[in-house]
């Protein structure tokens, strides 16, 4: 989908946090309060003034945003801003890391994600994720998509268990490809296969969100297509929350953006509206290739 | 372009220049190591022809064919047959009347000992087995093969120099002329002997065998096994993957790897005052030894095991846990399938260790001299590396083969376990 045709088929709700009128963007560069739409109707995932400090490190600082259903975000920024620290916050994958701490509160459907009665195993059925290099099990392809629905027993026989990999590879635009060698390594697949096996495997536990990291940063063009194809595709069953460091990327796949700065949500709206009419210096520099 | 040929820039000329400097810096270096790996297998050479030319001889003994008289006013005068009677009798004179009917003009006490003592003392159980056997053959002539004494047997073996001085050596004038003449008659000569691999200890060498020191080695590396591998591999994996980082764990950690450098010694008397003098275990027994070495072989495993869970790609951890797996799942399914070929390959060096290991034995007493197979964990038994220095430092000339034959046993032992590991690493071994 090219960006052309996106930024006309959207339709253009406006920000209300900004000044229409004044042509070039307010925005302070030293203002790093977060302007543009922040909410949305019928949020899926919604985080509250969240920061996360490695250590003496303050990587996020005081974001809110919501994540809509069946639609794309993507975060975008310059690196080192924060981005992924935030996306890994959705499905509490800082967790792993040892001196990170996270505050604020994010909610999935309503329900703090970092409650103490939030179990951890359950949140990463319902938030799925792909990461930036496509890390497939060092198994069959069958069993890295079979692992999900097997280790969280959603399936009930053999022939459940078929159906669900057949049916998530399909949906990953993987089944043609891979039907007849579902037996073979995963990590035998070409890049952009591995990476949409990835995917199947996430989408199989049947998540709410899918969260990707950079997906198709180690991919190339022809692949990297695929792999947005799929993205839009899925879009109709699942939230997705997707990191790139291609502003072409975030134009032809999401709906929102959210353009981050060290460490500071700066400005979060619809996708086009991003692109033509940024509410942030900031921004503008960043999507204008000023810097980044 | 053909007439003018562009002149290679100062830079050009000076890679050029370097080249020939840094392929001879690289020839240099495979000269070197070619050489090192040359001198290694030399040495391994040397050593390999040194024991097995040496230790071979120890699989063979010599054996002399006796023309024996079971005679029933020797064995049963009273004609019982009962199997005390056949089991007490007296085999020995069987033996001297037998050798005196071979050798019909030897007379004098002394020489007649030195006749009776050209047949091992084993030989008399080896027919009592047989009468016991079958005491039909009471009354009947037989030939069999008895083993020659260890002094017989160094000789015939070549071992013994005939140009000495009679006072020299360990056999006599008489006796060699004897040895000769059964050799003309094809009546001694050299068999594979089943003994050095089926018997024990022994104070005659040519009775001594490997049997008692391998299953010792069996059953002590068993328990070590059977002790250090989960433990080893569990501890790694907690201390990898689950514990926290903190002071403690740095205390935990420093300790282990400075366990590993303690001297072997040093286990053996923390095994000798804790498992046998504090929880009374019995002594010299394979358990306690293999509770030693599993001490010593512990910290190994544990470095091996966690040097090869850290060498797992974070991707596949984070794969995991981005599927909603526990950390046990992530552990157990993942991390661990792909570490295991390397906590196999420490395995294998501490079980190696633990096998060739004397030091910490001698302390808990695996040293004595024991005659008896051992059948059970707390049976008294020695292990092949000790029996090795037992026999190393005995005074018979014939021990000196068995030294070399117990060492073949050894490396036998040792090849075997390796290959048994290598074929269950190859098994589990994965590419990512």
């Amino acid at each position: 989908m090219s960006i052309e045709k996106h930024l006309h088929s959207v339709s253009m709700a406006r920000s209300v946090s900004f000044n229409e009128a004044d042509h070039s963007p307010p925005g302070d560069p030293v203002d790093t309060k977060t302007v543009g739409q922040v909410t949305v109707a019928s949020p899926v995932i919604s985080a509250r003034h969240v920061n996360v400090h490695y250590g003496d490190k303050h990587a996020i600082k005081d974001v809110s945003i919501d994540v809509a259903k069946n639609s794309v975000i993507a975060f975008i920024g310059p690196s080192g801003c924060g981005k992924s620290t935030f996306l890994r916050c959705l499905n509490r994958m800082n967790d792993t890391i040892a001196n990170a701490k996270v505050t604020g509160s994010i909610t999935l459907d309503g329900a703090d994600i970092y409650d103490r009665s939030q179990d951890i195993v359950q949140l990463r059925a319902r938030v799925g994720m792909v990461f930036q290099k496509p890390n497939p099990f060092p198994k069959s392809i069958f069993e890295n998509v079979a692992y999900g629905p097997k280790i969280h027993g959603l399936a009930g026989s053999r022939a459940d268990l078929d159906d669900i990999v057949h049916s998530s590879l399909q949906k990953a635009g993987l089944w043609d490809e891979v039907k007849d060698r579902l037996d073979n390594p995963g990590t035998g697949l070409s890049g952009g296969q591995q990476q949409r096996l990835c995917i199947a495997r996430a989408i199989a536990v049947d998540p709410e969100v899918i969260l990707m990291d950079e997906p198709c940063s180690a991919l190339d063009p022809i692949a990297t297509a695929k792999v947005e194809d799929l993205i839009d595709e899925l879009r109709e069953n699942y939230a997705i929350v997707i990191v790139t460091h291609s502003m072409q990327q975030a134009a032809r796949v999401s709906q929102r953006t959210a353009y981050f700065h060290l460490g500071d949500l700066i400005e979060v709206g619809p996708t086009e509206q991003i692109f033509t009419n940024p509410g942030h210096k900031l921004t503008e520099d960043y999507i204008t290739g000023r810097f980044g | 372009m053909t007439n003018s040929v562009p002149t290679p820039s100062i830079s050009q000329q000076r890679v050029a220049a370097s080249l020939k400097r840094r392929y001879a810096a690289e020839m240099r270096f495979r000269a070197y190591g070619i050489a090192a790996i040359a001198v290694g297998l030399m040495f391994v050479a040397f050593l390999f022809t040194s024991i097995i030319s040496k230790g071979y001889s120890s699989f063979e003994q010599t054996f002399i064919a006796l023309d024996v008289d079971y005679a029933a006013d020797t064995i049963d005068p009273e004609g019982k047959r009962d199997h005390d009677t056949l089991a007490n009798a007296d085999y020995q004179a069987v033996i001297k009347a037998s050798l005196r009917t071979q050798f019909p003009d030897v007379e004098g006490r002394a020489s007649l000992r030195h006749l009776y003592g050209m047949i091992s003392n084993s030989a008399e159980q080896v027919l009592r087995d047989r009468v016991l056997a079958n005491p039909k053959l009471i009354g009947t002539h037989a030939t069999v093969w008895l083993l020659a004494d260890d002094h017989v047997d160094t000789f015939f073996k070549g071992q013994i120099d005939r140009k000495l001085s009679e006072a020299d050596r360990p056999i006599s004038d008489e006796e060699i002329a004897w040895v000769d003449a059964l050799k003309a008659q094809k009546r001694a000569e050299l068999r594979f002997n089943p003994a050095f691999f089926t018997s024990g200890d022994s104070r005659e060498p040519e009775q001594a065998g490997v049997a008692g020191a391998l299953a010792g080695s069996a059953l002590t590396l068993l328990i070590t096994l059977l002790l250090s591998f989960p433990i080893g591999v569990a501890a790694a994996i907690y201390l990898e993957e689950f514990a926290p980082r903190n002071v403690w764990t740095d205390i935990i950690e420093v300790n282990i790897n400075n366990l590993a450098a303690v001297p072997s010694i040093v286990f053996g008397l923390l095994g000798l005052a804790m498992f046998i003098q504090f929880f009374g275990l019995p002594r010299s027994s394979p358990m306690v030894g293999g509770l030693v070495l599993s001490l010593m072989t512990l910290p190994t495993i544990i470095i091996a095991g966690r040097a090869s869970l850290k060498a797992v790609p974070p991707s596949i951890r984070e794969a995991a846990f981005g599927m909603g797996a526990s950390r046990m799942q992530m552990v157990a399914h993942h991390v661990l399938p792909l570490a295991l070929p390397g906590m196999l390959t420490g395995t294998i060096i501490g079980m190696a260790r633990a096998l060739g290991e004397s030091a910490p034995l001698l302390m808990i007493g695996m040293v004595a001299f024991i005659v008896d197979v051992p059948h059970g964990l707390s049976d008294p038994s020695t292990v092949l590396p000790v029996q090795i220095y037992l026999w190393a430092r005995s005074p018979e000339r014939a021990f000196v083969e068995r030294t070399s034959g117990a060492i073949m046993v050894l490396l036998g032992f040792l090849l075997v376990m390796n290959a048994v590991a290598v074929i269950l690493r190859n098994r589990f071994e994965r590419r990512w």
